[in-house]
């Protein structure tokens, strides 16, 4: 297999920072706009916005019909939209169906709902194994399913995105929407967890 | 050929063997645990606009990376090597031009090539992002059966090798989006409709199979009649 970087490995640090040296000093790069994106991704767009979709949808079930009807328009109502969310699909988890995201070819992930993916999702182990074996993946990242619930695994290869609506639990009855937000996790959204009251 | 991936490339890691444990969930890691990897990150994106360039040709920048530089450095590791591809396709940047630099930022005194003559690929888009309003008709309808082809040409797709020469049910129209195998390599948007494809477990890995349905997405070009 050929590549066209050199084979001499230096530090990837040291990499990166000789190659913002030479596209900054050229002035075809600037280090304001690298900034923002960074600072985008570190404070404003992160799974805060998916959770947020998530406890709407399970307090409006006007809302959750459209979600699932629509992701796209219906999280867009919310003011979440931009790269990596040009087609959204909302796939939701019940008491006989698991849904669980992967993108076995890259690590395509919902941005504007997610924010950047983490560490597992990137993880070759994860993205070679769940679409083979998810019922023995997820045991093994925690998540233990009855052999009676239908898993569906879902390989992201185009621009679609795919975001899982979690289950709802029991104990969470009676909570405000606000309280909703703070116990809707990341992994849940993606589907290797389910969210406890 | 430099710039083409081989037709197996290094990242369809669908349903490959030897990887070991699954990872652990860590709910508290930051978005990005080093700095460089914001910078590689914010760098990647950048590079490319000023390569000219676009998301497809991103990823296949990467795809044909050795597997040493895809995996090695992680996630912002090949995302940066994707973007020194896509900079030096462009001629944006010397072959060399990023190792001399950090030679001499290392106490080194090397000679740095020149910047060369930008040569960026002759493509305009016909939109903003991926998905196109097409006037075709749409070949397939929820509930057929399809096989994904068997393609295995050098160049970008992403059809996963997994899911090649297998039957599924087609389960929901997606909106009609570029064709990454020809947008990749600026020859052409061949925007087409995509379809999200249902295949059974035990169709793609046979009987002793786990039972789950697996989903992933087809573009038109990727699908025959199963019946």
């Amino acid at each position: 297999m050929s590549t066209d970087v050199s084979a001499d490995r230096i530090p990837i640090k040291l990499r990166a920072e000789a190659l913002e040296q030479l596209l900054v000093e050229r002035g075809l790069v600037d280090t304001n706009v690298m900034d923002s994106f960074i600072k985008t991704y570190e404070k404003d767009v992160g799974p805060l916005n998916g959770a947020k979709v998530v406890a709407k949808a399970w307090t409006d079930p006007e809302f959750k019909a459209r979600l699932l009807e629509n992701g796209t328009t219906a999280v867009a109502e919310l003011g979440f939209k931009g790269p990596q969310g040009e087609h959204i699909v909302v796939v939701e988890n019940t008491d006989t169906v698991h849904n669980v995201v992967v993108c076995t070819l890259c690590s395509c992930y919902p941005w504007p709902l997610l924010g950047l993916p983490p560490t597992w999702y990137k993880d070759p182990a994860y993205r070679a194994r769940v679409v083979k074996e998810p019922r023995t993946v997820l045991a093994e990242m925690g998540l233990t399913l009855p052999e009676s619930t239908e898993v569906t695994v879902w390989d992201s290869s185009s621009e679609v995105r795919f975001f899982v609506l979690p289950q709802r639990p029991a104990a969470s009855e009676g909570m405000s929407e606000e309280e909703l937000v703070a116990i809707v996790s990341r992994d849940a959204m993606v589907g290797v967890a389910v969210v406890g009251a | 050929m430099t710039g083409i991936q081989a037709a197996s490339g290094v990242a369809d890691l669908g349903g490959a063997e030897g990887w070991g444990v699954a990872p652990l969930l860590d709910p508290a890691e930051p978005v990005f645990k080093e700095e460089w990897e914001g910078r590689a990150f914010a760098l990647s994106l950048l590079s490319m606009r000023i390569s000219g360039t676009n998301l497809d040709a991103f990823r296949h920048a990467m795809n044909r990376l050795d597997s040493e530089h895809y995996f090695d450095d992680g996630y912002y590791g090949r995302w940066l090597y994707g973007a020194e591809n896509l900079l030096m396709d462009s001629d944006i940047i010397a072959p060399g031009a990023v190792e001399a630099r950090a030679a001499n930022m290392t106490g080194g005194h090397v000679d740095e090539p020149p910047a060369p003559e930008p040569h960026k690929p002759e493509y305009t888009p016909t939109a903003g992002g991926s998905i196109r309003v097409i006037e075709a008709p749409q070949r397939f309808r929820v509930g057929q059966q399809v096989r994904a082809k068997i393609m295995q040409a050098p160049g970008h797709t992403r059809l996963q090798k997994y899911t090649q020469g297998h039957v599924g049910v087609v389960a929901i129209v997606e909106p009609a989006q570029v064709l990454p195998d020809t947008h990749a390599h600026f020859i052409d948007e061949n925007a087409q409709w995509v379809y999200t494809v249902s295949f059974d477990s035990k169709e793609l890995f046979g009987p002793a199979a786990e039972r789950f349905t697996l989903n992933t997405d087809l573009y038109e070009d990727y699908m025959e009649e199963a019946s």
